[in-house]
């Protein structure tokens, strides 16, 4: 079966839905000195960032320095400390439960590990937005699945199997048609391509770049991968001792003229990041 | 000197202190799921796999139980009463017994470590595996989702439960009392069902509906707040069931209390 002829398939004209372009002027997402500790340990220090509408922004910075937790705050699942978390203007941190959740209802997520419902069928999973909003009905949902599945080069028959029963990058692919199905505003990718080898890594941030693009959507990705990185941003950001010490084209990582990035990018041992190894 | 005296109250001070931020937690997430239930949407295909899961499924354990509970119950009530001649109360006790007090306590012990480990074993690997942010990130509320319905189904099983298992207690005894300590087969009933009375039942189902609500609500919120990976899923399996089997004796009595008092 081929893939690309699929997709191209299923990819409808004017998925654009409402005002995509956001304010003028305004960014998309703003964070301001956001500061978030776990008891003593002080994982984000003041992170500012902002990501411009119909961007693709990625983040990098080291295991465990805090850019899981950067996004959990932004997708308010984890409330930060202190600070500011703008989305098309409005501090979400101070917005009443209502209003959040409907902003939330326009933002999609892939999870570090999938987070694949394991009680439902794919197919469930895949629609699981839609149908919780009642945009479909369930009979409906197996043929948007379908679709959904065919986007990630998923066969239809795949939507009756359990997550279980799915190899790794099988649950990334469906975890990336999951969060895109309901065609967000907003997406984020916590490591998409982490795991799996290097071309069904190309492949799944090609399907990123094309849902990205196809949905008009702005995009923050977390990737450890550089070659990733420069597939699937416009604009890097370098998260290091809990604030964002850099921001510049994705294009530039590894000759971006700052240290730290390079030597991140580059992979080198020497430079101005030590890695803890024992804490 | 001072700290020697001290040090165990400090302690004291710090496990009470713990224990009321414990008791105000689990409340405030009982009224939350509580409210839930009164706003839409309510998942009836949750409500009703959890119903299955609470009812149908710990059926054959209930059956066992209360019918051998009923077979115990003849026979010591029988050795106890023969020694002052009054074998003929066998009947009216066993009954009194087991609807006011073992039908539901054995019944709800019993559905606590089903039920409760599984309902915190459930939403412990769902919090671990990121699939209940997940449900937040897919305009799901994870509470309505996934505590509500469990709550509501335990609450309604629970006293169903313990009905089938009060029946089957009483023929329990009714095996024991004709077969083996010769009582009149007709007679055996007729004495069950004279001095029982609807109060008897009824304040056993009502004690069956709160148990119900409390496994429910141990096994949801030990798994809802578990961390750290299989050990904490394990660790909170393992609370959901001790607490409730606590919490059910402690309010068996409190229960009894108040509706002895009446
Ligand atoms: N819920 C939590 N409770 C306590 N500590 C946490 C929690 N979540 C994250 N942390 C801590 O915060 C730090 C940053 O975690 P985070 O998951 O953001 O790392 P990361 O940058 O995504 O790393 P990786 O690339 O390995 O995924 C870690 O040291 C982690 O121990
Ligand atoms: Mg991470």
């Amino acid at each position: 079966m081929n893939a690309s002829d699929d997709r191209r398939a299923a990819a409808r004209p004017g998925t654009g839905g409402p005002d995509r372009s956001g304010r003028a002027g305004v960014p998309k997402i703003r964070l301001r000195g956001v500061r978030k500790a776990f008891g003593a340990k002080q994982v984000l220090d003041g992170v500012d960032l902002d990501v411009e509408a119909g961007h693709s922004m990625v983040i990098l910075g080291g295991s465990g320095s805090g850019k899981s937790v950067t996004i959990k705050c932004i997708l308010g699942l984890i409330e930060p400390d202190a600070g500011s978390i703008e989305i098309d203007g409005q501090d979400v941190l101070r917005l009443p439960r209502r209003e959040r959740e409907a902003i939330g209802d326009r933002i999609g997520m892939l999870f570090q590990n999938g987070a694949l419902f394991d009680s439902l069928p794919v197919w469930e999973n895949v629609c699981f937005k839609l149908l919780a909003q009642g945009r479909i009905t369930r009979g409906q949902a197996r043929d948007r699945a379908a679709e959904a599945l065919a986007q990630v080069g998923l066969a239809a028959s795949v939507g009756d199997l359990y997550p279980a029963e799915l190899s790794g990058g099988m649950q990334k692919r469906v975890a990336l048609a999951r969060a895109v199905a309901a065609q967000p505003d907003i997406i984020f990718f916590d490591e998409p391509t982490t795991g799996l080898d290097p071309i069904m890594g190309a492949v799944i941030d090609g399907l990123i770049v094309d849902c990205v693009k196809r949905l008009g959507a702005t995009a923050v990705s977390i990737t450890h991968d550089m070659a990733s990185a420069r597939r699937i941003g416009d604009m890097a950001a370098m998260i290091h001792k809990g604030r964002i010490s850099w921001t510049g084209p994705a294009a530039s990582l590894g000759h971006s003229g700052n240290a730290v990035v390079d030597q991140f990018a580059n992979g080198e041992r020497e430079g101005p990041i030590q890695m803890e190894l024992r804490r | 000197m001072g700290a020697l005296i001290l040090d165990p109250l400090a302690a004291l001070g710090r496990a009470v202190l713990g224990a009321c931020r414990v008791a105000g937690d689990v409340g405030l997430f009982a009224l939350e799921a509580i409210s839930h239930l009164l706003r839409p949407p309510f998942y009836w295909r949750l409500f009703w796999r959890a119903f299955v899961e609470v009812a149908w499924f710990s059926l054959p354990v209930v059956a066992l139980t209360a019918i051998f509970t009923g077979m115990v119950l003849a026979l010591q009530s029988y050795t106890g009463f023969a020694r002052f001649n009054a074998q003929s109360a066998v009947a009216s006790v066993v009954v009194i017994s087991l609807t006011r007090e073992l039908g539901p306590v054995l019944a709800s012990l019993m559905v606590a470590g089903r039920i409760g480990a599984a309902f915190a074993a459930e939403i412990g690997t769902m919090r671990v595996t990121d699939q209940i942010d997940a449900l937040t990130t897919l305009s799901t509320n994870p509470m309505k989702y996934l505590v509500a319905p469990r709550l509501l189904a335990a609450t309604i099983a629970l006293p169903l439960l313990v009905l089938v298992a009060d029946i089957l207690g009483v023929m329990g005894g009714w095996l024991i009392g004709t077969f083996k300590l010769g009582f009149v087969s007709a007679a055996y009933l007729k004495s069950t069902f004279d001095y029982l009375e609807a109060d008897d039942v009824i304040s056993g189902l009502v004690k069956a509906a709160v148990f119900g609500f409390i496994v429910a609500l141990m096994g949801t919120w030990c798994g809802y707040n578990s961390r750290g990976g299989a050990q904490g899923v394990g660790g909170a399996t393992t609370t959901a069931v001790v607490a409730s089997s606590i919490l059910i004796l402690a309010l068996d009595y409190v229960l009894t209390e108040i509706f002895f008092a009446q």
